[in-house]
């Protein structure tokens, strides 16, 4: 049997579990709590203690489940989920699907990490300290800029902090009011457009001149006194390098303003460009994307940003510092400082799984990470041209770097087809696929990032799927039309999920709605 | 559902003899002269074919005969008829077809032509139900039909199978059919209809909805009317974005009509260009502003909405004053495109080339060249 | 050309490589990015240690640098301060560690199903709890959910001012104060003095009408319990605010939910709810409410819901996904992202694994505890417990001003005799200098209470 008819047999676990507290019986327990800790007092003595009316009379309603059944109902949804651990997960592009070595989850699930309470004096801490210092130094590395910070809980939350320094930056100066604007590009993450406005900022949008590459011209339109800062994502989302890129951040320099990086698309650049070099002020970049800590169904993560050091003063507080007498400790004394964007220091197991794999791989393995992920996608890229239907985005740049923006227009002109129903369809083949973020302008979109984690055998397994679906679309349209048939349920209804009168986000509250299954009360 | 259905039988008869359209008697008794065929019951056929299944357990009321009874009766879903037109149609038989439809109750009407056909339905059904346009005229401008007669057929099929969850207001044009016919294209903003959003299906689950266009265009209205810097004077053009800014300010504006806003309250409704130059020569220059929207296809800022704004008139606003509000929406379909500025004043749109911000959302502008 | 092979990147065999450069049609890697500028270019390799290539190097190297910590587990632990040592039960990791739940992302209710399913019941789960209808998908942490259930009150009410006691935990303050910025206005509510709870009276002479929500933390950083709330939820409701209750969910079991007392929005971080403290890394915000339409419409985080699949299954997605990124009428809204999925989950078993009877037994031991150590502390002469009057949950603030020795000094010594002593209140709190928070969790032993009675005797002499 070959990789596709092997996929295409492919049955995802499917239990019909059901919901936890359709598995609850009365008086079963997952486990035990200790009791008192001695005989000092009695139990009305204790409960005697609180305010009458701030005592809960009753028992919250949680489910009663035995401790064997709990696992079991638990592993029947963890089996319904398709990881990078059970598929060729190149469909989620821009996400960096890569492989977290298991030997990481053994460091992080070690008892050093995981007990260490944050407000441990430093002398007690020195080992997750040095972690955190260590991973601020391969950075530095990295983007060859000078001052980091693990603060950030995601990408998003990177921008937040770039934000929030910019800000910080412009107070300092006195010209907080006056540089309200921000500039971004059309095919940069759109949270470097989203998250700014959350700061108060107007932001400018870039759009893509006919080669793919942000318009210049239009950016030098947009540049003006007002400018505070501007955000760029490099490559795009398209897969594109801005070879202009120092021209841009040029032309922002000489009005004094600040250039922020948003390396989440880093993948394809370890080792052959870097932030220093394009000329940026800060970046951040996702360590649960391209520096392997796992994904976790969405998080916990970590955006670490690094900075110039003019800007170390801006920073979110607290720092960490590294000297002879006193060895690693955390640095509060910001008074400039942008605030704190983040509850204690950051998501440090995150930021020791990132450490470990660049300490694995070392400067000519991470170039090697890059290497290999720049001729996986143009592998991959090549193979799928030649699906009919198929074609890609700014078709006249051919060059990419980690990943590819492509099009289903010509698939949906042919059959009617387009990338939502190939979404559907994949799902019966065992694997994922992802379209686009907003906005919505290249029609029908589909993002492949084969990053370093696939062998060829992995992306041919995975063109011959989109071969296939195409191959549907254009002589099965039945069975494009049904699927997916073999994933973990049917086809869900859509209703239920913009109705007030319809919508439950909580059991308790499809109960009020609804008896039996979905039959309004 | 009740389903509306009609076809303009004449629309895009001129096409193929090179006639351009079919406004008005002669033009038609010419194009039948050259052997022109009905090509509006053919387009409409195709559409058809796709949502024939999921038509069958719903209700279509339509005219008789070559107004799209016959089409449906031979396909097995027999109409209900409205009335029956003679058989040289007008465009007083489409705009009657509608308001009976109307009153019989129809969710959605369906219809096959072109702008003129667009322009009639508009007239009578306006924004009160959804409509999906079969394309069948030459070169249409509204955009409420689909791209061809098959995207059409499958938006009534999502739209019967009960898929459809949001709908956008798509313009309707009025073209100027003797201006065409001499290679001029003039058209102006006739009004709006409610179509399906052929875009919903797509989600992207990690960062965020951009939410509704109706939503945005408040979010759009908000920004701008917050941007209003006191005793200045705002000129708002035509169109359902500007018209927002009303809701906004809890004022009455015209749709279609150049209104001024002064610090936020009403200083002038549906101007004549006269007006509009007193009331601008009221403030010095620096202090005047004028808010315009994206109209049309290929993104025309001047040339579609208002004569009224008079290459006059737009000289007497600093270019900077300039500000145009369009839904992302809007601009994502003009994607590659530039603006036009079509003033009538080639000397003008030449001063107006390069580039602009067009405000999509809260907080939010969009780079757009104009060309 | 690669002259080894990485395990991590089964691409980078030489074979392999130029089989696949033939089949583009270059010769080089370089070839394909060509077009990337001299200018931009590193000029030297990064400047990186060198690696411990094979995997039990790797393994040494971290593990010996993560050895030079001294755990909670190690050391008697009587910190608490926002972030607590509570007994992860083996499941909850088992679950967690699973890969499909750990490598997993965004992908559809379909071939994802099973994550949408385990965050539905988390949030079920944690209404339950709070005694509320609606819980989203976790935030990043508590402070960022307090943040949010702030700015969801600014929306609601269409007011830009908020009410914030001063004796909320300092490290979620600073980062609210961060998150309002530059928009909402903040006045501080003072606290009394002697009982430790907020004082009414400085909250009516802040409360206007221009203010949109009242946050209350209960218990709060002083572990003391705002028996007041009620009140305080009448009063902002007079005042057409809303009341906010940022909470321990772990005390839940015992204490009674926020909804009860008048709160609209209730907030805080799971991490007590069976997430390993992980140096502050595991933390996880939750923001709760009712259903009203006007209320969720404000939430920007995801919240999942239930619907009917064709074949009479249960189908999960997103609740009006369309509300998550548009804009207020007067101000963004904020932003969705990777946040902390995973820990919600965890949270999940451990609420499924321990049942009402769990968590009411919980709540139990965990104030027995924190009895027995003031009984005990009351015994040792120069150490106060009265400093503040109001009643204590699972932290109390312990006076040490008459023994003449700082909070900074006792917590050495008692770290030499193995102890975590509690957080120091004077470095945050004018007044409270010398004063310490110690906390106690169900993991507090008769030893431990013992242990650090003995020290502190011998400390302060």
């Amino acid at each position: 049997m070959n990789g596709l008819t092997r996929m295409k047999k492919f049955h995802q676990a499917r239990w019909n579990e059901p919901i936890i507290y359709e598995l609850s019986e009365p008086g079963q327990r997952g486990v035990l709590v200790p009791g008192p800790c001695c005989e000092c007092a009695s139990k009305e003595e204790i409960l005697g203690t609180l305010p009458e009316h701030m005592v809960r009379k009753d028992l919250a309603n949680l489910p009663e489940i035995a401790q064997l059944q709990l696992v079991r109902h638990y592993n029947h949804l963890s089996q319904e989920n398709l990881g990078v651990d059970g598929n060729i997960d190149i469909g989620q592009g821009t996400c960096t699907m890569k492989y977290s070595p298991k030997v990481h989850e053994r460091l992080a699930g070690s008892p050093k990490m995981l007990h260490m309470h944050p407000l441990q004096p430093a002398n007690t801490a020195q080992g997750v300290l040095e972690i955190m210092y260590k991973t601020g130094e391969l950075f530095k590395a990295i983007s060859g800029l000078d001052v980091f910070s693990v603060q950030p809980g995601g990408g998003s939350h990177g921008v937040l902090a770039l934000a929030s320094v910019v800000r910080a930056y412009w107070r300092d100066k006195g010209e907080e009011e006056k540089r309200d604007e921000i500039i971004t590009t059309l095919f940069s993450h759109p949270a470097d457009a989203a998250v700014p406005i959350v700061k108060g900022y107007k932001v400018t949008i870039i759009q893509p001149d006919s080669e793919g590459y942000p318009d210049i011209e239009a950016f030098k339109a947009a540049l003006s006194d007002r400018t505070a800062a501007i955000f760029f994502t490099n490559p795009e989302d398209t897969g594109i390098f801005n070879v202009r890129i120092k021209e841009f951040t040029k032309l922002a320099h000489e009005k004094g303003v600040l250039c922020c990086y948003d390396q989440a698309n880093a993948n394809g650049l370890l080792g052959i460009t870097r932030t220093a070099e394009a000329d940026f002020d800060m970046s951040f970049f996702n360590l649960h994307k391209t520096f392997s800590a796992p994904h976790g169904c969405g998080g916990p993560a970590t955006g670490m940003v690094a900075a110039r050091k003019e800007l170390r003063p801006y920073m979110p507080v607290p720092l960490v510092e590294y000297c002879p007498e006193k060895g690693y400790y955390l640095d509060f004394d910001l008074p400039k400082s942008c605030g704190k964007i983040k509850s204690f220091w950051g998501v440090i197991p995150v930021v020791l799984k990132a450490y470990s794999w660049i300490m694995t791989l070392g400067a000519d393995g991470l170039r090697e990470v890059s290497r290999v992920a720049i001729l996986n996608n143009n592998y991959c890229m090549k193979k799928i041209l030649a699906i009919k239907g198929a074609s890609m985005s700014f078709p006249n740049h051919p060059s990419r770097i980690e990943q590819v923006r492509y099009s289903w227009e010509k698939l949906k002109k042919d059959t009617g087809f387009g990338t939502a129903d190939v979404q559907r369809c994949i799902a019966d083949f065992g694997t994922h696929y992802w379209s686009s973020h907003e906005p919505f302008v290249i029609p029908e979109p589909f993002t492949i990032e084969p990053s370093e984690s696939y062998s060829k055998k992995d992306i041919d397994d995975y063109c011959a799927v989109l071969e296939e679906i195409s191959r549907m679309c254009y002589e099965e349209p039945e069975a494009v039309e049904h699927a997916p048939s073999n994933s973990t349920v049917h086809h869900i209804d859509h209703d239920y999920f913009d109705d007030p009168a319809k919508y439950s986000i909580t059991w308790r509250s499809y109960n009020r709605k609804y008896k039996g299954y979905f039959e309004p009360k | 559902m009740k389903i509306g259905f009609l076809i303009n039988p004449v629309a895009g008869m001129g096409g193929k003899v090179a006639l351009k359209g079919t406004d008005g008697e002669d033009i038609l008794r010419r194009a039948i002269e050259l052997g022109a065929v009905p090509a509006a019951n053919s387009r409409a056929e195709i559409a058809l074919a796709l949502f024939r299944e999921a038509a069958s357990y719903h209700y279509f009321y339509a005219p008789a005969g070559e107004m799209g009874g016959k089409l449906l009766s031979e396909n097995g879903l027999k109409p209900e008829i409205v009335f029956d037109p003679a058989e040289k149609t007008t465009a007083d038989d489409t705009k009657r077809a509608v308001s009976l439809m109307l009153e019989a109750g129809v969710e959605a009407i369906v219809f096959a032509g072109g702008d003129g056909t667009a322009r009639d339905v508009c007239s009578v059904a306006g924004e009160k139900i959804p409509v999906i346009g079969i394309p069948a005229g030459v070169k249409i401008h509204s955009a409420v039909y689909a791209k061809r007669p098959k995207d059409a057929g499958m938006l009534v099929k999502n739209l019967l199978q009960g898929k459809v969850k949001r709908y956008v207001l798509a313009e309707v044009m009025d073209l100027d059919e003797d201006a065409f016919r001499n290679n001029a294209v003039r058209a102006e903003l006739y009004g709006y209809m409610k179509v399906p959003d052929d875009r919903e299906f797509m989600q992207d689950r990690k960062s965020g909805s951009s939410g509704s266009d109706t939503n945005e265009t408040l979010d759009i209205a908000a920004f701008t009317v917050n941007g209003m810097i006191e005793d200045e004077i705002y000129l708002i053009g035509s169109g359902s974005t500007t018209n927002a800014i009303f809701q906004t300010l809890g004022k009455e504006g015209t749709l279609l009509g150049v209104d001024a806003v002064v610090n936020r309250e009403l200083a002038g409704k549906d101007l004549m260009e006269s007006e509009i130059k007193k009331l601008l020569l009221d403030h010095p220059k620096e202090k005047r502003h004028l808010v315009i929207t994206v109209i049309g296809g290929q993104g025309h800022i001047f040339g579609r909405g208002n004569q009224q704004l008079s290459p006059d008139v737009i000289r007497m606003i600093p270019r900077e004053n300039i500000l145009i509000i369009a839904n992302s929406s809007k601009m994502s379909a003009l994607f590659g495109k530039t603006l036009i500025a079509d003033t009538g004043d080639p000397e003008l749109d030449e001063e107006l080339k390069g580039y602009f911000p067009v405000i999509t959302g809260f907080g939010k502008k969009i780079m757009a060249k104009v060309g | 050309m690669a002259a080894k092979s990485y395990p991590y990147i089964p691409n980078s065999v030489a074979e392999v490589q130029e089989e696949m450069l033939r089949f583009i049609g270059v010769g080089s890697i370089e070839d394909l990015i060509a077009d990337i500028p001299e200018e931009v270019r590193m000029k030297e390799p990064m400047e990186l240690p060198e690696p411990f290539e094979d995997e039990a190097g790797i393994y040494r190297h971290v593990s010996g640098i993560m050895n030079k910590n001294s755990t909670a587990e190690e050391l008697r632990c009587f910190l608490g301060a926002g972030c607590y040592n509570r007994y992860v039960p083996a499941v909850v990791d088992e679950v967690i560690n699973r890969s499909e739940f750990l490598t997993a992302y965004a992908g559809e209710p379909y071939e994802d199903h099973g994550r949408f399913h385990a965050l539905f019941e988390y949030q079920s789960m944690m209404a339950e709890l709070l005694d509320f209808d609606v819980c989203n998908v976790p935030n990043y942490d508590g402070s960022q959910a307090c943040g949010t259930a702030l700015r969801m009150a600014t929306r609601i009410t269409k007011r830009k001012e908020v009410l914030i006691p001063r004796n909320l935990n300092p490290d979620v303050l600073k980062v609210v104060e961060t998150y309002l910025q530059p928009d909402v206005k903040i006045t501080y509510v003072n606290y009394n003095d002697k009982t430790g709870r907020i004082c009414l009276d400085s909250l009516k002479a802040c409360l206007t009408d221009k203010a949109a929500a009242v946050l209350v933390m209960n218990p709060n950083f002083f572990g003391i319990i705002e028996d007041k709330a009620q009140e305080i939820a009448d009063m902002a409701h007079k005042a057409g605010a809303l009341m906010v209750a940022y909470v321990e969910p772990s005390t839940l079991g015992v204490l009674t939910p926020p909804s009860r007392y008048g709160a609209d929005i209730a907030c805080g971080d799971i991490q007590p709810l069976g997430i390993h403290m992980n140096y502050g890394g595991g933390v996880a915000g939750f923001v709760a409410t009712s259903e009203k339409p006007e209320i969720i419409e404000e939430y920007p985080s995801r919240l999942f819901g239930i619907a009917p699949t064709s074949e009479g299954e249960w189908g999960f997605g997103d609740v009006l996904w369309e509300r998550t990124s548009f804009a207020n009428r007067d101000s963004a809204k904020e932003f969705v992202g990777t946040h902390s999925a995973l820990w919600g989950i965890a949270a999940g078993v451990y609420l499924a694994s321990m049942g009402p009877q769990g968590m009411k037994e919980l709540g139990e031991a965990i104030l027995q505890r924190q009895v027995c150590l003031k009984k005990v502390l009351s015994k040792i002469k120069g150490v106060k417990l009265d400093r503040f009057s109001g009643t204590s949950f699972e932290e109390i603030v312990v006076d040490f001003s008459g023994t003449g020795k700082t909070v900074k000094e006792i917590n050495e010594k008692l770290l030499e005799k193995g102890i975590l002593g509690g957080f120091d209140l004077g470095k945050c709190f004018p007044g409270l200098e010398g004063c310490s928070l110690l906390c106690v969790t169900e993991q507090t032993t008769a030893e431990d209470i013992k242990a650090i009675a003995d020290a502190l005797s011998e400390i302060i002499g």
